[in-house]
């Protein structure tokens, strides 16, 4: 393999790889920085369970090749918790049961995240078009879209 | 595959001029890699042009907005004077795929990759809107409708690059709208789009640009649909001249996403709804 | 021991709360592992060739080049793999499946594998090896298949001794509906026809097989049943039962289509010839080309009644397609289709058909949905002619207790009456419509099944309690297994883990399907902890040197009654635990039963949609599920499956569908062309869970994860016929069929 060396950071910490050059972020996070929260569901930007944040903004990390990471700063879901604490986007998600078989949750959470930084008082019809990015096809959406707007109304007392 | 990230316009189109094998310009990747993925390409060359400070950012000046090559969807939908000044070009540019794609995709990608049912397209053409086309020596100023010549082919010639959109200087009084049909309520490919571009003089459509998309092998500027509600306030029977000439402008095919018979009676249903959603914009009143 | 399964009424105190779940944590961090999400040193990539063609016959394979190229490992074709013919047919069937032999029976079909250091080079060798096909003709749509002069899909099969697609009839009913027909003051009779869809489950097949030369081996792998990947591994490949170590990942969905193997034989057989271990995860694109989708179907309906609403008589002839491999799929269609109703006079045909497509699996309520769209929507055309609600004539007609299905078993006590009662009462019943909106309401049904299970519980040194189940957690089971043992041992919910085994640590369990997980393990470990029980008791006699009979065990305390124990304080849980070494060593419960009687679950579902008269596009403005789970040991993870069939069953009726060329390719192979509903497609979903206790099992316990995706598609035809005037026959109701049925109306 002829590989790039990559250095970026990773959920605030320095993180280096390398990695041949049509490779996807996607999988340089899975199988060389050992990080398998972001998941692969179609690999073609459809799912978002690979939903990552990248310099701030959120992407699917299908979508971006490993090289492109250098010198930028990614978020992924192992990012969420902060001083050993759950972030209340995964506080609420568990109170609604708002995953069944979870594969497609830690998606969600990055993509909620982005929402709730962006716009910390969403409507219901803004909540679910910011998630329409993110396929579940196991609740429906509804214990989802309950999580998110009680994660929300959390937030907002801080 | 070879991967550069150039700091100039002119070093990435020298790039691609010399480049004797496959290559590509990747900005936001959202179509590149997509095809990468499924094996349909198989690049020697990846220029990556967003490290060209040329390309990344929307100004306005006295003759109009530039939107750079490499600006992504969810900037221009967070750029309030662009969004101001042409919420159809904004709207359509928003359109295209979920929030994690906006992060990333481009307008000028979206038209160079050349699909009919490119969401940018039909708005950007509505609204006149041009491309700055640089080449290793020289520079030149295309409209937008153009560009593209046939399903994934551009009139770019090897070694161009499109730098940026420029919108023109916009008159008071003008509106713009974007629609689609999808058959779930995002994420879809549309099926049949309509933008259209109205100025308006005493609530009297002075002039208009009505574009449709997904009907034919490119985006389709109908003059005839322009012509029908021109000098109307948009009555019901100028609005049904608009969606027949619509309906007799399209030329679409039968497949996955829809039928010729669906596309081209929805193409004119569209049309007349962007239509008044544009006059609305533009100050009229229906 | 002997238990009793009979349903005994009691008042719960821990099972029927909205507890967290005990793998919530892992999976909101991502810490969670899936099928792809485990490595092994010096692991190898697998990567499949599959076949471009709908059918042909596979003249050669030359695998040299791919063998040569430096990185490759293993290559194999169904040369390394048994032939099985003349033995099992299914066997065979799922061996030729997975691996073609001879002939690519559908676009897709897997004919070569191989196994290299990392996925560039494995896509390499994919290239360098030379397959000369010599394309057949091929069939995909199932009533073309039945046509004489269709290109055969497998020579074995024969209708009157003659080559034919037609791989099985099944009749089902009782009574004369002849003369039931003539009785009848108003027959309906309509044809419908649905497309092929699929689980649409996000996370793709993915497994990490490991072979050993001695002929053990391990498995990781994402699956509905390890137990049963254990049998059907280990006797494709030859392998001893016990010597093949299956370990299921966390599950990122399955809905029935993770309850076979399509890739797992052939990383085990890569492994083996390459002695290392070796990942393969499916792509997306090969999920929906090569795994097991449902059937599509068309049918006939007939159904007449007399003015007072009393249905006289009922048919339905289904054709159902299997893919390239028999099934069992029309004869479920027919057997499901009018077991909401009590009938005097019902006749069932399903046809199981073989096309060139894949070879179908099970989805939720496997050919429920199908027959119930057809009937459903045909029950709501009779109301309509004879001038009676839907609602109404479907009560009159409803099964009751004492109703012989129409699939043959005496009904005991059921919900279909108290779902449509319950109905008929919601407030959703009495919202206002608007222009272009209209309301539609549907019932279903789904058998459940039962199947071997064992558990095993044990009781830690601390008092602390470990669960280990052998069904897969779907859907949040094991959060309701630990409230189960919880409510039977009277400990808090907390002090209970629930764990997945693998299989070198229980006996057989049959796979997570048929909604079988909650009630089946929920049975075990019912059994088990009363097992457990027995043992707490004996040792706390032990410990206060006192006979067994004098102890109580109530509210996880030991006590002993009687005037003459009056002074022996009680022993807790923990107490007993802490002093186990003296008193016999480990404390355990252990439980192995074949769970039988299910129990049948019904549900009725409304709908309300906005169509778009200029475009056909279709809006769900809003949805109620009424079902009944016999008892919700887990009232949020109930709702879970309401929410998530009828989420199914919409996506089904409007917009997804397997779409086939006319060279017989699949036209859309991912999630951007095969549409499931997103986010904003849908509203919140209401959900009514009904308990009428299901007389065989201890706590009342019915399936609940299946019947939810069965009413959508005919809800939602009844609610287009209100909105848009027509009467949709064909699934999915997309937008151009619509706008097609409004023009023609109009014409």
């Amino acid at each position: 393999m002829t590989g790039v060396l990559v250095s970026t950071t990773i959920n605030g910490d320095p993180v280096q790889f390398a990695c041949p050059t049509d490779e996807v972020l996607l999988d340089s996070l899975r199988n060389r920085v050992g990080l398998t929260g972001a998941k692969e569901g179609c690999g073609t930007g459809d799912c978002g369970s690979c939903s990552i944040t990248l310099d701030g903004r959120l992407v699917c990390a299908c979508l971006v090749l490993g090289v492109e990471a250098n010198g930028r700063e990614i978020g992924t879901v192992e990012g969420l918790v902060e001083n050993g604490k759950l972030h209340p986007l995964q506080e609420k998600f568990i109170e609604h049961a708002a995953l069944q078989c979870g594969i497609c949750t830690p998606g969600f959470l990055v993509a909620a995240k982005a929402l709730l930084t962006k716009n910390p008082n969403p409507s219901e019809e803004q909540i679910r078009y910011a998630l329409a990015g993110n396929l579940c096809r196991c609740t429906g959406y509804d214990k989802i879209v309950r999580a998110v707007q009680a994660a929300a109304k959390e937030m907002r007392k801080k | 595959m070879r991967y550069e990230t150039p700091t100039t316009t002119k070093e990435a189109a020298t790039l691609l001029y010399k480049e004797k094998g496959q290559a590509h310009v990747l900005a936001g990747g959202t179509d590149l890699l997509v095809r990468l993925k499924m094996g349909t390409i198989e690049p020697d060359l990846v220029v990556d042009i967003k490290h060209i400070p040329a390309m990344q950012a929307i100004s306005k000046s006295a003759t109009g907005f530039k939107i750079g090559a490499a600006v992504c969807g969810a900037a221009i939908g967070e750029h309030a004077a662009l969004k101001k000044a042409w919420p159809g070009v904004v709207e359509a540019a928003n359109l295209i795929g979920s929030d994690q794609v906006q992060g990333r995709c481009t307008v000028v990608g979206n038209l160079c990759n050349g699909s009919p049912a490119a969401d940018s397209v039909p708005a950007m053409i509505a609204a006149g809107a041009k491309a700055v086309v640089v080449g290793k020596d020289k520079r030149r100023t295309v409209a937008v409708e153009k560009i593209v010549t046939g399903p994934g082919k551009t009139s770019l010639a090897k070694g161009e690059v499109i730098e940026a959109i420029t919108l023109p200087a916009r008159p008071s009084n003008s509106g713009d709208a974007y629609l689609r049909f999808i058959p779930r309520t995002e994420m879809d490919i549309a099926v049949v789009s309509a933008g259209v571009n109205l100025t308006l003089q005493r609530g009297i459509v002075k002039s208009a640009r009505v574009v449709l998309g997904a009907v034919a092998p490119t985006a389709v500027l109908v003059t005839n649909a322009a012509k029908a509600i021109i000098g109307t306030k948009l009555d019901e029977a100028a609005l049904e001249k608009l969606a027949a000439a619509c309906s007799a402008a399209c030329n679409p095919i039968d497949d996955k996403r829809g039928t010729i018979e669906y596309r081209t009676k929805v193409a004119g249903v569209l049309a007349k709804r962007a239509a008044k959603i544009a006059y609305q914009r533009a100050g009229g009143t229906l | 021991m002997g238990h009793d399964t009979n349903y005994q009424d009691r008042d719960f105190k821990i099972v029927g709360t909205r507890v967290k779940r005990p793998d919530g944590i892992d999976k909101v961090t991502g810490r969670a592992k899936y099928g792809a999400d485990t490595f092994a040193p010096g692991q190898l990539v697998a990567k499949v060739l599959r076949s471009p063609h709908a059918h042909a016959l596979i003249k050669k394979i030359d695998i040299s080049k791919a063998e040569k190229l430096p990185g490759v490992k293993a290559v194999i074709t169904s040369a390394d793999l048994p032939d099985l013919t003349g033995s099992n047919r299914s066997m065979t069937d799922i061996l030729e499946n997975c691996m073609a032999r001879g002939r690519a029976l559908y676009h897709g079909h897997a004919v070569a594998a191989v196994a290299a250091i990392d996925e560039q080079t494995a896509k390499q060798a994919l290239k360098l090896i030379k397959v000369t096909y010599k394309q057949l003709p091929h069939v995909t749509d199932l009533d073309e298949a039945m046509l004489p002069g269709a290109p055969i899909i497998q020579d074995f099969v024969k209708q009157d001794g003659q080559p034919s697609n037609i791989a099985g009839i099944s009749t089902f009913g009782h009574g004369d509906v002849d003369a039931g027909f003539a009785e009848a003051d108003v027959i309906v009779e309509k044809s419908y026809k649905t497309e092929q869809t699929h689980q649409g489950y996000i996370e793709p097949h993915a497994c990490l097989a490991s072979v050993n030369p001695d002929g053990s081996g391990e498995l990781w792998v994402t699956t509905q049943g390890h137990f049963s990947f254990r049998v059907v591994c280990s006797t494709l490949l030859g392998l001893d039962m016990a010597k093949l170590k299956v370990t299921a990942s966390e599950i990122g969905g399955g809905f029935g289509g993770k309850t076979h193997v399509w890739t797992e034989p052939l990383a085990l057989a890569l492994s083996r010839k390459a002695n290392r271990p070796v990942k393969l995860v499916m792509t997306r694109d090969e999920v929906f080309k090569a795994s097991g989708p449902t059937s599509s179907t068309s049918m006939d309906i007939k159904i007449g009644a007399k003015k007072d609403g009393t249905i006289t008589a009922a048919t339905a002839v289904l054709r159902y397609q299997d893919g390239a491999f028999p099934g069992i799929w029309g004869m479920l269609g027919a057997m499901t289709a009018y077991a909401c109703y009590d009938l005097k006079n019902v006749k069932t045909v399903g046809h199981d058909i073989l096309v060139n497509r894949p070879k179908v699996a099970a989805y939720r309520a496997p050919s429920a949905p199908m027959a119930a769209f057809g009937v459903e929507s045909t029950m709501d055309l009779v109301a309509n002619e004879i001038g009676m609600s839907p609602l109404d004539f479907r009560i009159k007609n409803a099964a009751k207790e004492g109703t012989k299905a129409s699939y043959g078993p005496v009904y005991g006590p059921i919900g279909i009456g108290p779902t449509l009662e319950a109905v008929k009462n919601h407030p959703h019943m009495r919202a206002k419509l608007k222009k272009n909106q209209g309301r539609g309401m549907a019932c279903g049904f789904w058998f459940n099944f039962g199947g071997q299970t064992c558990v095993d519980l044990n009781v830690g040194p601390d008092g602390t309690v470990s669960l280990t189940i052998g069904t897969i957690d779907v859907g949040g089971s094991r959060a309701s297994l630990s409230l189960i043992v919880a409510e039977e041992l009277g400990i808090p919910y907390d002090q209970v883990r629930t764990n997945v085994g693998d299989t070198a640590s229980l006996g057989h369990n049959d796979t997570t399907e048929g909604s079988r997980g909650t009630f089946s393990s929920g049975m075990a470990a019912i059994f088990a902890a009363r097992e457990a029980i027995g043992v707490l008791r004996a040792r706390a006699a032990k410990m206060w040197d006192i006979p067994v009979e004098d102890v109580v065990w109530a509210n996880g305390t030991a006590t002993a009654v009687g005037d003459k124990h009056s002074n022996l304080p009680p022993l807790s849980l923990k107490q007993i635990a802490a002093k186990a070494p003296s008193t016999g060593g480990p404390i355990a419960g252990h439980n192995e039963v074949v769970a039988d009687n299910a129990g049948v679950s019904f549900a009725s579902h409304i709908c309300d949609v906005e169509v778009d008269p200029e475009t056909g596009g279709t809006k769900i403005l809003r949805y109620t599920v009424v079902q009944d789970a016999g008892k919700a040991i887990h009232p949020d993870y109930v709702e879970g499956q309401f929410q998530g069939g009828a989420a199914q069953g919409i996506g089904w009726a409007l917009n997804e569908e397997y779409i086939y060329g006319a060279d017989g390719c699949l036209q859309n192979t991912g999630f951007l062309d095969y549409r499931i509903p997103v986010c904003s497609d849908l509203p919140f979903i209401d959900t009514q869970i009904l308990e009428i206790p299901n007389p065989n099992h201890p706590y009342g316990v019915r399936g609940v994860g299946e019947t939810s995706i069965v009413p959508p598609l005919a809800a939602i035809g009844n609610a287009v016929s209100h909105a848009a005037g027509v009467r949709m026959t064909h699934i999915p109701m997309s937008a151009p069929r619509i706008l097609k049925a409004i023009e023609e109306a109009k014409a």
